[in-house]
């Protein structure tokens, strides 16, 4: 089985990236990973369009795991998941966790093999329940 | 149960990036795999991304190690190897 893919998802496209590079360069490539990070114009924001298509470029059968900034992040995060086909939505999760340090915990543990739920438990273990 | 134990040498110590490597070899093996700064514990799972991160431990600290099952020898040398190999760090550009 494919390990499990991970999507960046932040409001600066600067941060998406940078998250991924630390990401690429600590975990290694053996995870697929996406980021989106912007509004299409340019700015702070987020984009739903822009959002699928990283997901896309994620996918894995495995699933997919989204991290993602602040709340509107969220939000656009989840309009791209529910705008997914429905036997893709069951495999997509949103990790309540802070973006970097989730990113890569969760594709640490992406990493070993693990499944979609055990990525996403991973990465909220972070974060004081 | 297989036990040993290594001193961490790398500058950095068990920080993210060594956490990340630790915890990428420990998954490769199906045994139990934990550590401890101690001989007493608290032992963590080696396998837990974000315990072994949590465990911060400095340069110049002994790393006890030991795994329970199947591989547990190979994992204990296989972790004790990578610690000797200081992570694979390129010390000068060793941030974290």
């Amino acid at each position: 089985m494919a390990n499990v893919g991970i999507v960046i998802v932040s409001h600066s496209m600067k941060i998406a990236e940078g998250a991924a590079d630390m990401v690429r360069q600590m975990v290694g490539d053996t995870v697929p990973l996406a980021f989106a990070g912007g509004n299409p114009e340019g700015g702070l924001g987020t984009d739903v369009e822009q959002i699928l298509g990283a997901i896309d470029q994620a996918w894995s059968d495995a699933g997919v795991a989204i991290l993602f900034d602040l709340g509107g992040a969220e939000t656009s995060a989840e309009m791209a998941i529910e705008m997914m086909s429905p036997e893709r939505q069951n495999r997509i999760v949103i990790c309540q966790s802070p973006l970097v340090e989730g990113a890569i915990i969760a594709a640490t543990e992406a990493s070993g093999g693990s499944s979609l739920d055990a990525v996403k438990q991973m990465a909220e273990e972070l974060s004081p329940q | 149960m297989a036990t040993g134990e290594a001193l961490l040498t790398n500058a950095v110590g068990l920080h993210a990036r060594p956490s990340v490597k630790l915890t990428q070899l420990a998954k490769s093996f199906s045994s139990t795999v934990e550590i401890a700064v101690s001989s007493e514990g608290p032992w963590v799972d080696a396998k837990s991304p974000v315990k072994i991160m949590r465990v911060k431990a400095p340069k110049g600290t002994l790393l006890h190690i030991r795994a329970e099952g199947g591989d547990g020898e190979a994992a204990v040398a296989a972790l004790i190897d990578l610690v000797h190999r200081k992570f694979d760090e390129v010390e000068e550009s060793a941030h974290g």
